[in-house]
């Protein structure tokens, strides 16, 4: 192996918390007692809990020994699969921070919240203009529970109007959150399949949509990187039939500024702020999955919404046929502030130059290695490539071994085994933020290890050799659980 | 952009590799009628320097601690945040990594979420704890979803005595299920009637909050052994984790799924949001659970480590069968709290939570001995209801612009025959000096 980016460095041990400390140590600055100590009846107490008592600095090495075990956007490339992972600006971070945001009480008057409520209601704003559609609630706080608005909403909707129906549609390179959501408005999810391009026919949604079926679920672009070109006319068969489209926007890094999400006949689609706008993710949330509708919808966005009125800011419930509350206050406004900050350092040009460079990136990606891998599809992407291990496979090699292989190089491995409908799918999404030696980095690095594959592939089954662990027992994990120490 | 690398050249080279000969290009497969004509609407773009002005004048026209003394929690509470606390939870590889999927790379991220699910255990008395919910409402949701799928029964009855919004919420997410969601009413003390428990059949759970929203800690043992008898699930819910560090902890008291918000554990209130939904059981109903699990395994070598385990409950593999169709949780907030827990520890933990309730008690009597109803007779961490003269919202409302101070949070726009009610917090936050001063100027 040439020099990599791969660390071989110095790792260091580190025990669970309740291995280290000792009773009566402390990392917590005490405030002083200065009332009188109160009567407690013994009845009610209990003996507290069983934690180690720990001074601050061993609480301190503890974790910034377990960070320099993660690997990161900020260590390195991250080119996850319909993740997005791409650089979190520190300037958003910094805003967050404020006090004024990070010590505000949501019960408080509006007239006290007034910062808070016009960064909420001009994110609303702000995040129609990109998308095209009408109104947007910022409550939900992840892309599934922006996908269980969207079925409320859907729910609500046909509930309106006296429908009842029992079915929705959602294709086979669905994730998996969205047949979940649909299922827990009772929907029963009908899979269709995509075309042989990898993206889904008219004629098949034609078959598919009936008036027992609510609507239908669509990625946009879909999770195999293509654009649904034939949205329009499926979103025309799904209204003529009394269905609603509802748009999974996880992707929607490939298309700011460039499509119209209200012209391609969406009714409702989330967001993901933890994707497009550059929040963090935090090792697995916090997220935010803002909903957006078109016109005739917004009527059953989730309460409370913010309304201006004589350039005043206020919570409002006063929308009767709303689907009601998603969330015990407005939302995960803390990540909220990190996605305003970005988009007013982006601008408009500046949000679809990413979107263009996303796909720039993708597209080089997939060029550079289309020979080495097999690629299911072999047409223009969006955002993200996806090719599988059937050329390795010719020497059992598996894409589960090249993914821990790229680790030895200083690399996160792309998405693995998603989508489904792609035997040994390899899911690349390198991102805009990538420059261009770091891709050509990771695309000899991917190079490389196909050669390996061919000439040394015991070597990848044992992958990775530079990591804290080595591959580990997730069956013995799942056969006999321990999740708690 | 210091965000996007390319260079002209880079561009150029790039654009000559796929095959193109302008970005433009790169969207040819998309229709002509799907694109956008014009720009987007948005504000030009700002320099980091104009942002944070912009920013700053928008966070100083929002009403925040220490400026103002707010003695107001109601599912949001100030606590003191050790810097050790802000600082380790802000260090990037916890920020900037995605979910544990490849665990060879994620191992920090992994012990400190199984550590968090065992401190988590430990402080409510239960066998297991997931790896995170959104937040308390919605923890308490997917809680009696659970109750659902594990009783096969179709109603429940809650505590009209769980935090208001807690109970919109959960009627949201069980609007399409067809369950019946009956509330209990409260008793004079300001704690759940269990009465009617027992003439309700087939209960599928019983809901509780303690303590509860007016502050009053509920005797779950009571309720539990009730809705045993009838094979429904007791679930109890919180909105101050650190009442555990003194009281006793819903485990021990029967229940079999203790869920809620864990803000007050080192998050910052930041409007409501983010904050931590915690999510526990009994190991019996493990794969009944909704949300990720990190187990303890062991690598090729022998080595300990961890990973996301059981996860044929959740969506990705299970998809319209999953337990929940949660994806993405509040992972960071988690780890942050795990940081609190550690920097107190058992002792700390304990003493923190007797100063909450000092502090209460001290502010409890001084209000009585200045003439004011404390509403409720039931023991209390830290908070309580206090009855004020009729017309008191002026006086409310004068604090709040003049004084800057928050004395409590109205309760008749959550309870309408609770007029003049007013529901007040203490924490280890105000000095015995704001408390005299919240009760002189109650009275002026």
């Amino acid at each position: 192996m040439k020099q990599t980016i791969g660390n071989t460095g110095l790792v260091l041990q580190e025990p669970l918390l309740w291995e280290k400390g000792r009773k009566g140590r402390s990392g917590f600055s005490f405030p002083k007692q200065d009332v009188p100590s109160a009567v407690l009846s013994s009845e009610w107490t209990g003996p507290g809990p069983d934690f180690p008592d720990l001074s601050e600095l061993e609480v301190v090495r503890h974790y910034t020994r377990l960070s320099t075990w993660n690997f990161s956007v900020d260590t390195g490339m991250y080119p996850l699969g319909s993740c997005t992972m791409k650089y979190n600006p520190k300037i958003n971070e910094k805003e967050a921070g404020l006090s004024g945001f990070q010590n505000a009480h949501p019960l408080l008057p509006s007239r006290l919240n007034q910062g808070a409520l016009q960064l909420v209601y001009e994110l609303e704003q702000f995040l129609t203009a990109i998308t095209g559609l009408d109104a947007v609630s910022v409550q939900p706080t992840a892309g599934a529970h922006g996908e269980l608005a969207g079925m409320l909403l859907i729910y609500a909707y046909h509930k309106s109007i006296g429908s009842k129906r029992s079915k929705i549609i959602v294709p086979d390179t669905a994730h998996g959150t969205n047949p979940a959501s649909a299922a827990l408005c009772g929907y029963r999810p009908v899979p269709v399949k995509s075309n042989e391009q990898g993206i889904l026919s008219v004629e098949s949604i034609a078959q598919a949509m009936d008036e027992e079926t609510a609507g239908i679920m669509v990625t946009n672009p879909n999770t195999l990187g293509l654009f649904e070109e034939n949205l329009k006319q499926i979103s025309e068969i799904v209204h003529a039939k009394g269905g609603l489209v509802y748009g999974d926007g996880a992707n929607m890094n490939a298309i700011m500024g460039i499509v119209d999400i209200g012209k391609i006949g969406v009714d409702i689609m989330h967001l993901n702020l933890h994707k497009t706008f550059a929040t963090p993710h935090g090792g697995g949330g916090p997220g935010s999955g803002p909903v957006c509708v078109r016109k005739q919808l917004e009527p059953f966005l989730p309460v409370p919404r913010v309304v201006k009125k004589n350039d005043q800011y206020m919570l409002s419930e006063d929308f009767p046929q709303s689907i009601g509350k998603l969330h015990a206050f407005y939302g995960n406004f803390g990540v909220m502030i990190k996605a305003y900050s970005y988009i007013r350092s982006m601008g408009a040009a500046d949000l679809k130059k990413a979107s263009q460079l996303a796909v720039l990136n993708a597209n080089y990606v997939k060029e550079r290695l289309k020979d080495v891998f097999h690629l299911p599809y072999d047409r223009p992407c969006m955002h993200e490539c996806v090719f599988t291990d059937k050329v390795q496979q010719a020497n059992k090699i598996a894409t589960l071994d090249m993914a821990k292989r790229l680790m030895d190089y200083g690399f996160h491995p792309p998405t693995i085994y998603f989508p489904l409908v792609v035997s040994g799918a390899i899911m690349i999404e390198p991102t805009e933020t990538e420059c261009k030696e770091d891709l050509d980095h990771f695309i000899e690095a991917l190079r490389a290890i196909s050669k390996e594959a061919e000439e040394n592939p015991d070597l990848l089954r044992q992958a990775p050799f530079s990591c804290k662990v080595k591959r580990l027992d997730e069956t013995a994990a799942a056969r006999q659980p321990c999740l708690a120490g | 952009m210091r965000y996007l690398p390319h260079t002209p050249e880079d561009l150029e080279s790039m654009l000559k590799v796929v095959g193109v000969k302008s970005l433009e290009d790169l969207f040819d497969v998309i229709p002509r009628d799907s694109r956008r004509t014009g720009n987007m609407d948005l504000p030009a773009a700002m320099s980091e320097w104009e942002l944070h002005d912009f920013m700053s004048g928008l966070a100083d026209k929002t009403a925040a601690s220490p400026a103002y003394k707010l003695f107001i929690g109601a599912g949001s509470y100030e606590h003191h945040i050790p810097a050790t606390v802000a600082h380790l939870s802000s260090r990037s590889e916890f920020v900037t990594s995605y979910t544990p999927y490849q665990p060879e790379m994620s191992q920090g991220t992994l012990q400190a979420i199984y550590e968090y699910q065992t401190l988590v255990s430990r402080l409510l008395g239960m066998e297991v704890a997931n790896a995170s919910m959104y937040d308390g409402a919605t923890a308490l949701a997917e809680a009696l979803l659970m109750a659902l799928r594990i009783t096969r029964k179709k109603r429940l009855a809650v505590s009209s005595l769980i935090h208001p919004l807690y109970r919109r919420v959960i009627r949201t997410y069980l609007g399409p299920t067809g369950a019946e969601l009956i509330e209990l009413p409260r008793s004079a003390d300001g704690t759940t009637d269990f009465t009617r428990i027992k003439e309700l059949p087939d209960l599928a759970a019983v809901a509780l909050q303690s303590p509860n929203f007016f502050g009053c800690l509920e005797n779950l043992s009571i309720a539990a052994e009730l809705i045993h008898k009838q094979n429904g699930l007791l679930i109890t819910c919180f909105t101050e984790p650190l009442a555990f560090g003194l009281f006793k902890n819903p485990g021990s008291q029967g229940a079999d799924i203790a869920c809620g918000e864990g803000q007050s554990l080192g998050i910052p209130r930041s409007f409501g949001g983010p904050g931590l939904g915690m999510f526990a059981s009994l190991m019996k109903y493990v794969r009944s659970m909704p949300g990720r699990l990190v187990g303890l395994t062991k690598d090729q070598e022998g080595k300990r480590g961890f990973v996301l385990t059981l996860s044929t409950r959740e969506q990705h593999i299970r998809r319209e069968k999953a337990t929940s169709n949660i994806c993405t949780n509040n992972s960071l907030c988690a780890l942050t709290s795990a940081m609190y827990m550690a920097s107190l520890g058992g002792s700390g933990l304990r003493g923190l939570a007797r100063l909450n309730y000092d502090k209460a008690q001290y502010l409890q009597s001084a209000l009585k001995k200045a003439g004011f109803k404390i509403t409720f007779t039931a023991p209390a961490f830290n908070e309580f209801v206090v009855q004020f003269p009729s017309g008191f919202k002026t006086v409310h409302d004068r604090l709040l612009e003049k004084k800057k101070i928050a004395a409590g949070l109205a309760l008749a726009p959550f309870y309408p025959d609770l007029p003049d009610h007013y529901l007040l917090c203490v924490t280890e936050t105000k000095s015995k000096e704001d408390l005299d001063a919240l009760v002189r100027e109650v009275q002026s």
